[in-house]
């Protein structure tokens, strides 16, 4: 009866991650990336992990995108294992990711060839329904006409936006995006956070953002995870109350202001911690 | 373009200006033509032999071209094979290494002994000759992919064999045709030497031939006819190169034909 209710529970967390830890290396040398951490995500949640470096931000990320296993514990995705997972993921990296012997148009279409359903009609689609597709998404960040282009003729920032479509292309359900945001120039990011906030209040995908920048955790996310370093785990977590849409200007209001203050003060004393520690 | 043609024009007047010593060379010290031919002895012995040289070109190019085939499909196979798979590599790169110390002229008699001399033999030592560079450049260039496009296609939940198509292979093309320029023209050090030890056919033998009877001019001949095949081929694959690996080296041309 017990595990009926909890695998119910399961399939309602979109994302669920049981006491899972990570660890790197073996006897003196091992280093804990990860200490015994659980969490859980909600569908249509928009969740931001930021702390200092180090901290196990990014190590969460791939466990959810599954390219790094855990050590112990369990973790699932729409109520299965990471590696069965149905959830269809798109992932924006740091760095843009984009595969250098690919056009930019071939680049935003390759989650299109590789994820079911769209590959089984790649063939027929690819130089009309997809190719439009892919244009109208490069458009929406300032890219249109670039698509004949390669990744080396464009900008870093240009780039960047281009694994952003790609990362979007296939209308993931579960969208994990690891600083995504952090090489571009203010402007820039400010008008990609605008362009991510409309996708998520339109589509709703389940989104899991790490970051450093406190403004932009607290501007987009409906739930902030605060984490430590040595060893990584979640410090704090918490609500953001703000309405919707939120606007750049909203974030000089005292309201937001006092946000970013209190996780900024409470990542400061993580740190201090540290230090005393070591 | 100005500076391209200018770049062209050097290029080429320093390049015959070797074959204008070489013959200046042999008039001054008037050298006889059984120990250097100059030059233009060579070319005269060229036209005026040219019908029974060109069965012999024919034959060395064929064999080559086959053993070559032969070489880069293996080689691929072998390359993926160890660039994929940790133990096929411990397993695979000390027989590859000490295979490949052993001088080929040594395999000849033992090909000769399998399949009687002539022809295929020459096809194997070809194939034997151009194996290992292309094995060793495509296994490093599926090791060298980087882990953060192979976590782009693992996050799409692609699978091994998408991801050695879309990531693995695309990648290692460049080092697959750095190493097809060498293997070319190492394929056809291999006919060369088959049909020089075992072979009634083909330059190797004509050469052979040639020296035996100290037509020295016509061994020349036969050195010219094996650099303008190695030329020719080393272009084709150049070119082949330069349409599929542009994005390697950023050419403007493969961007906008591309």
């Amino acid at each position: 009866m017990d595990q009926t209710v909890k695998q119910m529970s399961r399939v309602d967390n979109v994302i669920d991650l049981e006491r899972v830890r990570v660890t790197f290396g073996q006897g003196d040398k091992q280093v804990t990336a990860l200490a015994e951490t659980s969490l859980r995500i909600d569908k249509g949640e928009f969740v931001a992990l930021v702390g200092p470096s180090g901290c196990g931000k990014s190590t969460i990320l791939k466990l959810v995108a599954g390219t790094l296993s855990a050590t112990q514990g369990n973790a699932f995705v729409a109520g299965r294992e990471i590696d069965a997972s149905a959830a269809r993921v798109g992932m924006a990296f740091q760095n843009p990711t984009l595969l250098p012997w690919l056009n930019i148009r071939d680049n935003v279409m390759l989650p299109l060839k590789i994820v079911p359903p769209f590959k089984s009609a790649f063939g027929r689609k690819r130089h009309n329904e997809y190719r439009d597709r892919v244009e109208a998404s490069l458009a929406q960040v300032g890219l249109g006409g670039f698509g004949d282009k390669f990744p080396w003729q464009l900008s870093g920032g240009m780039q960047q936006r281009a694994s952003l479509c790609r990362a979007l292309i296939h209308e993931p359900n579960l969208l994990l995006l690891d600083e995504p945001f952090g090489a571009l120039d203010q402007f820039t990011r400010e008008e990609l956070w605008e362009i991510m906030q409309n996708l998520w209040i339109e589509k709703r995908p389940t989104v899991i953002l790490v970051t450093h920048d406190l403004k932009e955790a607290a501007y987009l996310a409906t739930r902030i995870c605060v984490m430590q370093a040595r060893p990584g785990r979640i410090v704090q977590d918490s609500i953001v109350p703000f309405a919707r849409p939120r606007t750049v200007e909203m974030s000089y209001e005292p309201d937001f202001v006092a946000l970013t203050q209190r996780l900024r003060e409470r990542i400061v004393a993580a740190r201090s911690v540290k230090e005393l520690v070591s | 373009m100005n500076a391209q043609a200018k770049r062209r024009i050097l290029s080429t007047a320093c390049i015959l200006s070797f074959f204008v010593v070489w013959e200046l060379i042999c008039l001054a010290f008037s050298i006889p033509d059984i120990v250097l031919p100059r030059p233009t002895q060579v070319i005269a012995t060229l036209v005026t032999r040219f019908p029974a040289i060109w069965p012999h070109a024919i034959q060395t190019l064929y064999t080559t071209l086959i053993g070559f085939a032969l070489g880069i499909v293996l080689g691929i196979l072998l390359g993926m094979l160890i660039g994929s798979s940790r133990l096929a590599y411990d397993v695979a790169y000390p027989m590859l290494v000490g295979f490949s110390s052993i001088p080929k002229v040594a395999v000849v008699p033992i090909f000769v002994l399998w399949f009687g001399a002539g022809t295929v033999p020459a096809i194997l030592t070809a194939m034997i000759m151009c194996i290992f560079p292309i094995v060793v450049n495509v296994a490093t260039g599926l090791a060298a992919t980087e882990p953060e496009l192979q976590d782009v296609m693992k996050t799409l939940r692609a699978t091994k064999l998408e991801i050695l198509r879309n990531v693995g292979l695309p990648r290692t093309m460049p080092y697959f045709f750095a190493s097809l320029k060498v293997a070319a023209t190492l394929a056809f050090v291999g006919t060369v030497i088959s049909e020089t030890v075992a072979s009634n056919r083909g330059i190797g033998n004509l050469m052979m031939i040639a020296s035996s009877s100290f037509d020295v001019p016509l061994v020349f001949a036969g050195l010219l006819i094996l650099a303008a095949l190695g030329i020719g081929l080393y272009v084709i694959f150049s070119l082949v190169e330069g349409r599929v690996t542009g994005w390697a080296i950023r050419s403007e041309n493969f961007a906008s034909g591309g």
